[in-house]
């Protein structure tokens, strides 16, 4: 689905990423794991286009994105889902999920807007208010929604479970995985949450101080004291 | 009594004029948090291109749309080419770019058009209507004026409100980065609200002129009446802008007819240091935390 | 020499007085070799860098803007002319200048408190209000102050000492412009002196702190509130004395001399030169002076009535304003320092490179300007390409 070669990244002298390379699969969700500062918001932004690599490449199906704008991703059925703080809290419920149907470009259909509501019942209930008064999790739920109005088929999720009680997080992961098991969704989940992360995801990636230490199915790394201990404090 | 109906009428004129002119500014401010202080001489300028079309023998509704279609063109050109480098720079960038443009079309419009007043003809009758046997301070180009700032409000709200580009400027203006990953093209967005607002600012300027002289410095004193209407409204709420300006141009109407017309200008900087001292966040603001 | 170039790299008092004593010899100079005509043209020059040097300080150094300083000018000239308004006033003139300073310093304190807590782009819309309300002042106490006409200034006689003393330098009469531009002059080295002190020293790194950082300064112990209302009061004393010296060489003090139009020269002037540095303060203004006699000729000749000629040098300005802002956001003195700074660095690393290359020793790193400079005042310059310099 996605691959990512060699991909190096950073601010300025900075290095934040240094050849990274690894395989999002079809149908799966792998998570990128590893402390703060290990790079995993700069490998979601550079992968979503907000930010330049130096050198390397990513991929989608096989077509490297090169010189493809952040503004382009949805159109290409891919989409990045900031953590919570990405609701546009001026605007409504409906008005965010709206934007989200017209990310591909062309007009909203309403079939999406229900098909939504149907998965977010929560949402339904208060379309039209505005979106500073949701909770946390109903904020995730919210950007979740607006990421799935324009049926992407990859999914770039960035910390979902930040600042969520264990009990939304653990319905967010549930709900993730029903949409890869039942539709074929791709999702890249960034989590620092490793613990988690692992539960729910079919591959794992450790990313420490910008690279990759760690390429594996989410079991061996669940089962891996060492490596759990030395990069994922569980 | 009659002359507090008639003060109070010239000010609800005045007022829907600041409101316009504060209404462009908004429109700018809250998307790329810039004080346009350029929109004057923008607005002026346009407003000499109607002059020129109507002395050239062209109706006054074709030099009415020129100046509007133009005003459209400046804006949109003015932010790609001048302002785009400066927006993620600091403020003080921004303020300076906007002065020096202030300058510049101020120069080039008295080096095109002269650098005298010359009257600009009103659409309608400037003499007051009669109410009752009296006549009142209320002229039919004065109803146009509230008329065509109503109307352009009207259209703004449902332009935003109801279309998806309105959604995408919105958007835009609220928060680029997540409008960008949700595929709206941040900078076209950008653009149009500068093009729209530099309508609106011609708008007003046309409004201020019709039956009066213009000059290239006709339109200096109303980017400051503009701008405290709209920091009255909070600088972010096209309602707010619009309400602001119709308290600014009662409060002044006021201030000229029972106080002198020389202090009008005094009285907008002491209402303005009062909204910023009080209530930074505007009359409306729930929250007076704001940094100003 | 050597205790001259001791003076000059020890003492920041005394690099200040030995370049204001150059200075004074320099204006000596001019001003006995130049007719009339030009020494007004040099008064004008002289009123427009102090009130240049008094903004650069505030917007460059301490990072607020003002569009309010042609008000506070006109506060400075107001004074002036109510204190020279008899021929026979027997008031010193220099007491005229320190009362306007004064004046304007009131004032400007009463503004600084307000504009303290205000910010970008409300600021300048708060002081560009001032600009515009100021002069309904004068009309409304037009009877006290006026009105449109404006108060005329009747400036004293030449007093006999200067008299005495020109004659005794070059054997001939002073007239009353080369007076006036002398004390324009003398005005604008006394006011460099006390800026540049006030720049290099406590007082102007507390006002560089707040401009780079609010956060990091107040942890440092700094109080912004006062550090701006200082920053405020200073340069609103500056723009006293230049509304003096102008009310002085125009001699007249009239609403139409205050326009918005001169806050924005001013803020010109100092953009021009580059923000922060007070020798570019004195090269915006002379820009200014010297720049709209040349473009509005080159206007006439191409066949533009003399009106909208005169209006070409503002459109100079103003393009050349937008074009610093774009391409060159630290002003002709920063650009030019940066680059001088730049050539200095490189062929410092160039001969590190090769003693290094001989030696075997690494890569070694160019040392900068041994000096005490300070980051100049250039809250704009873009990227990391913050220049070196002093505020001179």
């Amino acid at each position: 689905m996605l691959t990512l070669d060699k991909l190096t990244a950073g601010y300025g002298p900075v290095t934040a990423l240094q050849d990274v390379t690894f395989s999002a699969g079809k149908g799966q969700i792998t998570a990128v794991l590893g402390a703060n500062g290990a790079g995993k918001t700069t490998l979601l932004r550079t992968v979503s286009g907000l930010h330049r690599p130096e050198s390397g490449t990513i991929s989608l199906d096989g077509q490297p994105l090169r010189k493809v704008n952040a503004e382009q991703m949805p159109a290409l059925g891919m989409v990045h889902v900031p953590e919570g703080r990405g609701v546009i809290t001026e605007l409504t419920i409906e008005e965010n999920l709206r934007l989200g149907g017209l990310a591909k470009g062309g007009k909203l259909r309403s079939e999406d807007l229900e098909r939504v509501y149907e998965l977010f019942p929560v949402l339904a209930d208060r379309r039209a208010s505005l979106a500073h008064t949701l909770s946390g999790g109903e904020r995730q739920m919210l950007v979740i929604g607006r990421a799935l109005m324009s049926e992407p088929r990859l999914l770039l999720l960035d910390e979902p479970s930040l600042g969520l009680a264990p009990r939304i997080v653990a319905q967010i992961f549930d709900l993730l995985r029903g949409l890869v098991d039942d539709q074929g969704l791709s999702v890249l989940l960034v989590e620092q949450n490793a613990r988690s992360a692992l539960s729910v995801a079919d591959h794992g990636v450790v990313l420490n101080l910008g690279r990759v230490v760690a390429d594996e199915k989410a079991s061996v790394l669940a089962a891996d004291d060492q490596l759990r201990h030395a990069y994922l404090g569980f | 009594m009659q002359q507090l109906v008639n003060t109070a009428l010239g000010g609800l004129t005045l007022g829907a004029v600041y409101a316009a002119f504060a209404l462009a500014l908004v429109l700018i401010f809250r998307s790329t948090r810039i004080v346009n202080f350029a929109q004057a001489p923008m607005a002026m300028v346009t407003t000499f291109i109607a002059l020129t079309l109507i002395d050239a023998g062209y109706s006054y509704w074709i030099g009415f749309a020129a100046a509007l279609l133009s005003g459209l063109v400046l804006g949109a050109v003015i932010e790609r080419v001048i302002i785009r480098p400066v927006e993620d720079k600091p403020e003080i960038n921004a303020v300076i770019l906007t002065l020096g443009l202030f300058i510049t079309l101020h120069a080039l419009a008295a080096v095109i058009f002269g650098n005298r007043f010359r009257s600009f003809p009103a659409p309608f009758g400037l003499r007051g209507l009669e109410v009752g046997g009296t006549t009142i301070r209320l002229t039919t180009s004065g109803i146009f004026t509230i008329a065509a700032v109503a109307t352009v409000m009207v259209l703004l709200l449902l332009l935003f409100r109801y279309t998806d580009v309105g959604l995408r400027m919105r958007a835009s203006a609220y928060n680029p980065e997540v409008a960008r990953l949700l595929g709206v093209r941040v900078g076209r967005m950008l653009t149009l609200g500068w093009a729209l607002a530099a309508v609106v600012g011609s708008l007003s300027g046309l409004l201020i002129a019709s039956g009066g002289l213009v000059h290239p410095g006709y339109m200096d004193s109303i980017v400051v009446y503009g701008f405290v209407a709209a920091v009255l409204g909070g600088l972010e709420s096209p309602v707010g802008a619009v309400v602001g300006g119709l308290t600014l141009g009662l409060s002044l109407s006021f201030v000229s007819g029972y106080l002198g017309s020389e202090l009008v200008a005094l009285a907008a900087l002491l209402i303005l240091m009062l909204v910023l001292t009080l209530k930074p966040g505007g009359l409306f603001a729930v929250a007076s935390a704001r940094r100003v | 020499m050597n205790r001259f170039l001791d003076v000059w790299r020890h003492s920041v008092l005394g690099r200040h007085l030995l370049t204001a004593l150059i200075g004074l010899a320099v204006v000596v100079v001019v001003l006995e070799s130049v007719g009339d005509f030009r020494a007004l043209q040099l008064a004008a020059m002289a009123y427009l860098g102090i009130a240049a040097g008094g903004l650069t300080v505030l917007t460059g150094i301490n990072g607020q803007i003002s569009l309010g300083h042609g008000a506070l000018m006109a506060f400075g000239a107001y004074t002036t002319a109510l204190l020279l308004d008899d021929p026979t006033s027997s008031m010193p003139i220099s007491l005229v200048v320190l009362a306007s300073t004064a004046v304007a310093l009131l004032v400007g304190t009463a503004v600084g408190v307000a504009a303290a807590r205000l910010h970008g782009p409300y600021l300048a819309g708060a002081t560009l209000a001032l600009a515009i309300a100021v002069p309904g002042i004068a009309l409304y106490f037009g009877s006290f102050l006026g009105g449109e006409q404006g108060l005329r200034v009747s400036l004293p006689d030449v007093p006999v000492w200067a008299l005495d003393l020109e004659y005794l330098l070059t054997g001939t009469e002073m007239s009353r412009s080369q007076y006036v531009a002398y004390l324009g002059w003398i005005t604008l080295i006394v006011t460099f002196v006390l800026l540049a002190n006030l720049a290099r020293g406590r007082v102007g790194r507390r006002w560089r702190a707040v401009r780079d950082d609010e956060v990091s300064a107040e942890l440092a112990g700094i109080q912004l509130g006062r550090a701006r209302i200082s920053a405020f009061m200073v340069s609103a004393a500056a723009a006293g004395a230049a509304g003096s010296v102008l009310a002085i060489t125009a001699r007249l003090a009239a609403p139409s001399g205050f326009t918005i139009v001169l806050s924005l020269t001013l803020l010109t002037a100092v953009v021009l030169g580059g923000l922060g540095y007070l020798s570019g303060a004195l090269i915006g203004a002379g820009l200014l002076t010297f720049l709209p006699p040349f473009v509005t000729r080159i206007g006439g000749d191409a066949g533009l009535s003399d009106i909208r000629a005169a209006e070409l040098a503002p459109l100079v300005y103003g393009l050349v304003m937008v074009l610093v802002i774009l391409l060159a956001p630290a002003g002709l003195v920063g650009t030019t320092r940066m680059s001088l700074a730049g050539r200095r660095a490189r062929r410092q690393m160039a001969a590190a490179g090769a003693a290094g290359a001989t030696t075997g020793s690494p890569g070694t790193t160019a040392p900068h300007d041994s000096s005490d400079e300070h980051d100049p005042g250039t809250p704009q310059a873009s990227g990391s390409t913050t220049p070196k310099g002093s505020t001179r």
